[in-house]
């Protein structure tokens, strides 16, 4: 019925087939439509966050998709700017999956802040002292790079791309796109880095402030890194759930394997930063504040479900030392399985890594006679937070059906006339 | 946002991050302008009809 | 932000010493804020998590068994932090739309809740917990709009709000001031309204970069280090935190000037937690 828009010598599933799964994901999407229009029209009144604990699930999110989708911005960084040529089969994914990612982060933040028609004040009355300002420019300025470098993948549609003006345009799009994707590089290494300084600067909460160089706190760089090494991990996990799903293989091996051993050399390189940088607070910055590291983990008040020192060895040694030894080792990337692990662990790594940055200094008290304070998020915030994943794979869906989005789809799956 | 709003100053912090970005503003901008231009030539400048490939 | 110095003569830092030896807990302080500041409330008030209490008395206790049981009342409204340096507070230098600022002339950290969109940074960079966020609009029972301060502008839902040290008295002191051809506030033209409550007379306010006034002599603060107190009995709440507050607390008992403050286990065994402060 719509094979006119499916791009020539790929297969596809059957439209009723494909609506019936974009249907199934839709009514998710709906749900969190919904709550979503609860918090605008209600207020926030509709979450469980409180004045103790004011930030909610999904500015964990929020900053999750932002770290995860750096694979967009690092990938175009070794594409288009260190000029390694084979990723340009796998960047129309990263840059769809980097698109999907920041347009939720920002959908996010629209539903987060309590006066959302007022949002256009953070660029009207900047405070240029503080780094969520910056966050605020390069996250807006970065997502019209994606737009920019999404349209033409969108005009490659095979009918649009019959229409000579369209085919001009993404023929001249991708002429100049270089320079597009060195500004989102630009961009994205600084809202990465400002949305790490936004908890290191907090020296009213010493579970996140860290020790600065010179405006910077240790987080800046720490995030920015982070979210260079851990995004290409995203990245190769979406394919391979992709590639699962459609039951083909869409991206060569070597190609993976690039992709696969520069995250590992970042991550191997990240972690250690991570590891000395724990150290450091633990020893050096918590202390000269009156804590000692367990009391930032185990209190009697507190239950170690949520709060105990098992989520930071999650966080080094699961989701930072795991994947970086079997990524940085061409023998065991090579292993599939093992391959899939070390990508799940290092997207879990970073998202588990922006969890304890952001939501955890909420929870601890940092009066002697204040208490912990636990937060469950209500179904509304569960809802929006979904929301965004509902959405993603429902783009996902659209843009693998209609668009080009793996340039070697093709010759991995001929198919016979 | 601008110079001639009445918060604005001209100190090193309203340079470096509203000089940040309006220079990625400009970019993005000027290119896109670019192409719309340059998409607008090939299109109808020839004839009608792109001679890309 | 201003980057002048406050040291100058001309600018005052008004500030609040609170004593907790004469505190009783009554909250008359809580109730005199909510009427003068038109602080919403809901019609449940017992979840203190999402209601707004611009000033909040905790209740301290040396968590002995009885019959050593000692409680003590601790009344916190904001501690208007000037930071390590001139208006660093720690929620003034979060907040990404200048919507709350330093005001160098008084050192009062300002809301602008017609500017606030409500990302609640300022909240989670304080320690204090004395910032709130309004999450419904404010309701007020039939007929009591009328009795609402005509001086203070109530706040809508999704921004947040925060003791102001009374500023609108500041104003209408110094307009008073103005039309009896003084220049100079009178330490009694401009007190809080909690001040004025406390029973007890446990609240005092005044300038503190005055040494008239009583807030001065209270604590004796140190201006060459950040305004720490000299007088034995003095703390503020997180002193090493370097937010520098504006509210001094006095205790005579050691256990709750303790409390004022984290230290760690080390520091505890060596009780080295008087020397760190003086």
């Amino acid at each position: 019925m719509d094979s006119a828009l499916i791009p020539k010598g790929v297969k596809r599933c059957s439209l009723p087939v494909f609506l019936f799964g974009v249907g199934i994901v839709g009514v998710v999407l709906l749900w969190g439509v919904y709550a979503m229009l609860l918090c605008w029209l209600k207020g926030l009144n509709q979450t469980n966050m409180n004045d103790s604990y004011g930030f909610a699930l999904w500015i964990w999110a929020d900053l999750a998709v932002i770290a995860i989708g750096g694979g967009a911005f690092f990938s175009g960084f070794l594409k288009y700017i260190l000029g390694i040529d084979e990723l340009k089969n796998i960047i129309n994914y990263a840059v769809l999956i980097g698109f999907i990612c920041y347009s939720s982060a920002l959908l996010i933040l629209a539903i987060d802040v309590g006066q959302p028609l007022r949002s256009w004040f953070i660029f009207w009355h900047p405070n240029v002292h503080f780094m969520l300002t910056e966050v605020a420019f390069c996250l807006s300025c970065y997502f019209a790079v994606l737009t920019i470098e999404y349209i033409p993948l969108v005009l490659e549609n095979r009918k649009l791309d019959e229409i000579p003006f369209i085919h001009n345009f993404t023929h001249n799009m991708h002429g100049i796109m270089a320079v597009f994707a060195a500004t989102g590089v630009f961009l994205s290494c600084f809202h990465q880095g400002s949305l790490g300084g936004v908890s290191g600067v907090l020296y009213g909460r010493p579970f996140a402030f860290r020790e600065h160089i010179l405006v910077w706190p240790w987080t800046f760089f720490l995030y920015t890194w982070s979210a260079a090494a851990c995004g290409p991990c995203f990245t190769i996990l979406l394919t391979k759930i992709l590639e699962k799903i459609t039951g083909k293989k869409l991206v060569k091996d070597y190609v993976i394997d690039i992709l696969a051993k520069i995250s590992g050399i970042m991550i191997s390189t990240y972690i250690i930063a991570k590891i000395i940088d724990t150290i450091y607070w633990a020893w050096v910055t918590a202390p000269s504040m009156g804590f000692n590291l367990m009391d930032f983990y185990s209190s009697e008040h507190s239950n170690p479900l949520y709060h105990g020192l098992w989520i930071l060895l999650l966080e080094i040694v699961i989701g930072g030392i795991v994947p970086a030894v079997i990524l940085i080792s061409k023998k065991l990337r090579s292993n599939q399985k093992l391959l899939l692990t070390a990508v799940i662990c290092g997207t879990m790594g970073v998202c588990l890594n922006r969890w304890v940055m952001v939501m955890q200094p909420m929870a601890m008290p940092v009066m002697p006679f204040d208490s912990w304070n636990l937060y469950l998020p209500s179904w509304q915030e569960w809802a929006t937070t979904i929301l965004p994943v509902a959405y993603g794979i429902i783009l996902i869906a659209f843009s693998y059906r209609y668009l080009p989005i793996f340039p070697q789809e093709k010759e991995l799956n001929p198919i016979e006339e | 946002m601008f110079p001639f709003s009445f918060e604005w100053i001209w100190d090193m912090g309203h340079m470096v991050f509203m000089g940040g970005l309006w220079y990625a503003l400009g970019i993005i901008g000027l290119g896109m302008t670019y192409v719309i231009i340059k998409t607008l030539q090939d299109t109808f400048g020839n004839g009608g009809g792109g001679d890309h490939h | 932000m201003k980057q002048e110095h406050n040291q100058d003569k001309k600018y005052k830092k008004y500030g609040m010493v609170i004593d907790l030896d004469k505190c009783t807990g009554c909250g008359s302080c809580m109730v005199a804020c909510m009427a003068e500041n038109n602080v919403p409330f809901k019609e449940d008030e017992s979840n203190k998590l999402d209601s707004i209490t611009w000033m909040r008395v905790y209740k301290l206790t040396n968590k002995k068994p009885f019959p050593d049981t000692e409680i003590c009342y601790l009344p916190r409204p904001c501690m208007h932090c000037e930071g390590r340096h001139s208006g660093h507070s720690p929620c003034v230098s979060v907040c990404p739309a200048t919507a709350t600022d330093y005001d160098m002339e008084t050192g009062i950290v300002s809301q602008i809740y017609t500017r606030c969109f409500g990302c609640r940074y300022c909240m989670a960079a304080c320690p204090y917990h004395a910032r709130y966020f309004n999450w419904w609009d404010p309701v007020w029972p039939e007929g009591m709009q009328k009795s609402l301060s005509p001086n203070v502008s109530p706040r809508m839902r999704g921004v947040v709000e925060k003791c102001s040290f009374c500023y609108h008295r500041y104003q209408l002191a110094k307009d008073k001031a103005y039309f009896q051809g003084r220049k100079e506030l009178r330490e009694e033209d401009y007190q809080t309204s909690c001040t004025q409550a406390c029973p007890a007379g446990a609240i005092t306010f005044g300038d503190l970069n005055n040494p008239h006034h009583k807030v001065h002599q209270m604590v004796l603060p140190d201006l060459a280090h950040h305004g720490k107190p000299k007088k034995k009995n003095a703390f503020r709440l997180l002193e090493r935190l370097g937010t520098n507050p504006k509210v001094y607390y006095l205790s005579s008992k050691k256990w709750v000037r303790d409390m004022g403050d984290n230290y760690t286990i080390e520091e505890k065994h060596k009780g080295v937690k008087e020397e760190l402060h003086h």
